[in-house]
C-alpha cells in the first residue's frame, strides 16, 4: 500500500518545540530517539544544520521550519517528517517507513538508497535523486539531475517536470515516471509501455503526495534486463 | 582463476629437468599461466573474475625478522610473565568502545560471498577467543549477530540491507570505502550464488550478476564523510565506535583524511586481502603491498598526534601469530584475516583434492569463490555444499587458529621482552631484502642501512 501525505487519525498532542539556535541538534535527535507514537515536535531555525531528525524509530509528526543541510531525516523509520523549506544532500537516506515532505527544493541523492515509505519533493531535486532506492516512493513537483535512479533496485520515482542525463542508468526493478522531457536514458534503462496497472499506480502516488497532475501525460521507463548477467556482447556497457 | 587452456585434456608434461635437458626452456614473460590467460580470453571474451586477493610474490612480512632480546635487552618468561593482548577499539568519540581480548579480528566478508554456516562458524570462533566479525556487502543475518559477541556493521557503497535497526543492533559500523584486493572497486556477486535468500536480503532479482558500486551514493570525500560519520553517531547515539576500511593504495593520504573526517579507528586492507570475486587483473594490478602500506598509515597517525587514539587494524596476508607481531610492531593496533580464516575452515584442504579437480582446480590453486560451488562449503550458497561445514566444528577450528595466532605472537613479543603486544616497535625489526626495509622503514639485517630513510619517505 502506498504511503500517503495525509496526517494520521492519531490523537495530535501540542507540537513540543526546538529551537535549534539555542539547543544543538543532539539534543533534538536524542529526544526524537526517546519519542512516542503521536508525539509531535516543531523544529525552528534549522539554520541548514546536518543530520536533523535522523534514526526517528517511532511514528512521530516533525515540522521543521527552516532549510536543512545533510541527511536530514536520514534512515527515517516511521516519522512523518515536514521541511517547510530546502533540503541539503541526501534528504531521507536509507528512510525504512514513514513519510518526507520538502517544500522547497532538495539537493543530491535525495531518498539515496531508500528501502520505504514516501518522499516528496515539492520543487526540483538535484542529481543522484533515487540513487541505489531499494522499495522507496519519490515524487518530484519538478525536474531532477543527472543519474538519478543510477543502480535503482526497488520501488517508484514520479516526476512531474523533467528528467537530466543517464536517467536510470543500471536499473534494476524500480520504476520510473516523467512526465516532461528526459536529457538522456542511461545504460539499459528503456521506455515502458503505460498499461493500466501503471496508471492506476501512478495516480495513487500522485494523490499520495497531494497532486492532482494527469496520469496520462506520463510515460514509463524501466530496466530492458539485458545486463543482468554479464555477457560478452554487452562488453561496451560495462 | 580455473584452468581452462584447450590443452587440458593432454598427458602430464615431463618434469621440468628432464624439458631442461630436452633443451625446452619456458619464457618468464610468457609462462604457462599467462598462456593459458590468454587463451582462456580469446576462447570466451570475457576478463576472468575469481577470488583470494593478490598471487604474484610481493614484498611481505616473511622478509622480516625479529631481533630477540639478548644482553641489552631482558626477555619475558614464556608462561610465567603476563604478556598482555587485549585492546580497546574505538575510544575516541565512542562511548561504547569495542573490548577485544585479542589483536585478531575477523574481516568483513558477507553472507551471499560466504555460506549462512561459515558465517556462523566464524562468529562461533571468534566469540570463544573475545574477539569480533564483521559482516559484509550483504546485510547482517541473525545467524551472525547471534553467534558473535562482537559484530562490526559495515556500511557499503550498495547499503544492501542496510537498516537502522541493524546499525542499533552492531556492536561498531565500518564505512567501507575499498579493500585492498580491489582498490577503487565496487562488489560482484555472480548469479550462482543469489539464492533467493541472498536475494531478498538485497532486494534484487534472484540469479542476477549483482555489481554493486564502486562509490557512495550519497556522499564524496573526505568533508562529506565526516558530515556522513557524524549522521551514523547521530542515528545511533554516539555509542558505536566508527571505523573506516581503506584499501591500500595511498594510505598516508587516505589515513589522514580518514582521521580528520572522524574515524575513530581505520582499517588499511594491502593488496593480498581477499575478495569473493574480481577481475583478476583487478586483483594483481591495483594497490600496494601490506608492508608497504603500514609505515605510511602510522606515519599520518603520528603526524596528527593520533597514533594509538585513532587504532589502526591491519589486514591483508596475515597468516602467522609473526605477521601478527610484524603488523603491531610496525605500528598496527590489530589485525583482520579473512583468507586465512577460511582455509581454517577448510578452504583448500587436499582432504578435497578430487573435488577440485573435477572443477579444473586443485587444492592450494581454489580461488573460482564467485561460482558457488565450493567444496568445502564455505563460499557457496548450494544447501548440500554448505552443509559440509558444521558451524560449530567449524567455529572450535577458528578459534583454535585464532589462539594459535595469539599464542605465537606472544612467543614472540616475550622473546622481545614486552609485556603486551602493543609494545612491539619497529626497532624490534630487521628487514632481508632492501625492498623490504625500503618498505617497511626498518634496516637491513646486519646494518644500520634504511633506504630512503633521508629523503621525504613518501
Amino acid at each position: 500500500m502506498t504511503t500517503t501525505l495525509e496526517s494520521r487519525e492519531s490523537q495530535r498532542t501540542a507540537p513540543r518545540a526546538f529551537d535549534l539556535k539555542l539547543g544543538g541538534v543532539r539534543e533534538l535527535n536524542r529526544t526524537l530517539h526517546h519519542a512516542a507514537d503521536g508525539d509531535a515536535f516543531a523544529v525552528d531555525h534549522p539554520g541548514g544544520k546536518h543530520s536533523i531528525a535522523v534514526g526517528v524509530n517511532s511514528e512521530v509528526e516533525i515540522e521543521i521550519n527552516g532549510h536543512v543541510g545533510y541527511y536530514a531525516a536520514g534512515m527515517n523509520q516511521g516519522g512523518r517528517i515536514t521541511v517547510n523549506g530546502n533540503a541539503g544532500v541526501g534528504v531521507a537516506e536509507n528512510m525504512m517507513s514513514g513519510t518526507v515532505h520538502v517544500t522547497g527544493d532538495a539537493s543530491q541523492s535525495a531518498g539515496a538508497t531508500a528501502h520505504g515509505g514516501l518522499l516528496v519533493i515539492d520543487g526540483n531535486a538535484s542529481a543522484r535523486c533515487g540513487i541505489s532506492m531499494k522499495g522507496i516512493d519519490i515524487v518530484v513537483g519538478g525536474n531532477i539531475g543527472h543519474m538519478s535512479a543510477f543502480m535503482a533496485q526497488a520501488g517508484r520515482l514520479v516526476v512531474c517536470g523533467d528528467a537530466g542525463e543517464a536517467l536510470g542508468d543500471s536499473i534494476y526493478e524500480a520504476r520510473l515516471y516523467v512526465r516532461g522531457k528526459v536529457a538522456s536514458l542511461g545504460a539499459d534503462c528503456v521506455v515502458k509501455e503505460m498499461r493500466e496497472e501503471h496508471l492506476a499506480e501512478l495516480g495513487e502516488l500522485l494523490r499520495a503526495a497531494g497532486r492532482d497532475d494527469d496520469p496520462v501525460d506520463f510515460t514509463r521507463y524501466g530496466s530492458a534486463r539485458t545486463l543482468y548477467n554479464f555477457h560478452v556482447d554487452n562488453s561496451s556497457a560495462y | 582463476m580455473t584452468l581452462t587452456a584447450p590443452d587440458q585434456t593432454v598427458a602430464p608434461a615431463l618434469p621440468a629437468p628432464a624439458l631442461a635437458e630436452l633443451g625446452l626452456r619456458e619464457s618468464a614473460t610468457f609462462d604457462r599461466a599467462t598462456i593459458a590467460d590468454i587463451q582462456r580470453a580469446a576462447e570466451t571474451g570475457i576478463y576472468d573474475i575469481r577470488g583470494w586477493g593478490a598471487k604474484r610474490k610481493v614484498p611481505h612480512f616473511d622478509d622480516l625478522l625479529f631481533l630477540g632480546a639478548s644482553m641489552s635487552r631482558y626477555p619475558l618468561e614464556g608462561y610465567r610473565e603476563k604478556c598482555g593482548t587485549d585492546i580497546v577499539l574505538g575510544d575516541r568519540y565512542a562511548s561504547k568502545p569495542l573490548r577485544l581480548d585479542i589483536p585478531v579480528t575477523i574481516a568483513g566478508m558477507s553472507f551471499g560471498a560466504l555460506s549462512a554456516n561459515a558465517k556462523e562458524a566464524l562468529g562461533r570462533g571468534a566469540s570463544a577467543v573475545g574477539t569480533s566479525t564483521t559482516t559484509g556487502d550483504g546485510g547482517m543475518t541473525p545467524e551472525e549477530r547471534g553467534q558473535s559477541k562482537h559484530l562490526v556493521y559495515q556500511y557499503l557503497p550498495s547499503r544492501y540491507g542496510m537498516n537502522p535497526d541493524d546499525l542499533r543492533k552492531a556492536d561498531a559500523i565500518e564505512v567501507v570505502l575499498g579493500q585492498g584486493a580491489k582498490p577503487g572497486g565496487g562488489g560482484m556477486l555472480l548469479g550462482q550464488k543469489i539464492t533467493e535468500r541472498v536475494a531478498e536480503m538485497r532486494t534484487l532479482p534472484i540469479g542476477i550478476d549483482q555489481r554493486s558500486a564502486c562509490r557512495h551514493p550519497d556522499w564524496t570525500g573526505p568533508d562529506d564523510l565526516e558530515i556522513k560519520i557524524a549522521e551514523l553517531r547521530e542515528i545511533t547515539d554516539w555509542e558505536k565506535p566508527i571505523y573506516v576500511k581503506i584499501g591500500a593504495s595511498r594510505p598516508y593520504y587516505d589515513t589522514a583524511l580518514a582521521v580528520k573526517s572522524g574515524a575513530d579507528v581505520v582499517i588499511l586492507d594491502g593488496m593480498q586481502g581477499g575478495t569473493a570475486a574480481t577481475q583478476q587483473v583487478f586483483i594483481e594490478n591495483v594497490g600496494i603491498p601490506t608492508l608497504a602500506a603500514i609505515p605510511q598509515a602510522v606515519q599520518a597517525l603520528q603526524e596528527l598526534g593520533m597514533h594509538r587514539k585513532v587504532q589502526l587494524i591491519v589486514s591483508g596476508g596475515i597468516r602467522t601469530g609473526a605477521d601478527v607481531a610484524k603488523a603491531m610492531a610496525l605500528g598496527a593496533d590489530a589485525v583482520a584475516i579473512g583468507t586465512a580464516a577460511l582455509i581454517a575452515l577448510g578452504d583448500n584442504s587436499p582432504r578435497y583434492a578430487a573435488e577440485y579437480a573435477k572443477l579444473g582446480s586443485a587444492a592450494g590453486y581454489y580461488d573460482d569463490f564467485q561460482d558457488g560451488r565450493d567444496p568445502a562449503g564455505i563460499s557457496t550458497q548450494d544447501p548440500e555444499l554448505s552443509a559440509r561445514l558444521d558451524p560449530v566444528v567449524g567455529g572450535r577450528r577458528i578459534a583454535n587458529y585464532l589462539r594459535v595466532l595469539t599464542m605465537e605472537a606472544q612467543t614472540i613479543a616475550r622473546a622481545c621482552g614486552k609485556a603486551h603486544l602493543h609494545n612491539l616497535e619497529p626497532e624490534d625489526l630487521v628487514a632481508l631484502t632492501i625492498e623490504s626495509a625500503a618498505m617497511a622503514r626498518v634496516p637491513l639485517a646486519g646494518t644500520s642501512w634504511i633506504p630512503g630513510a633521508t629523503g621525504t619517505g613518501l
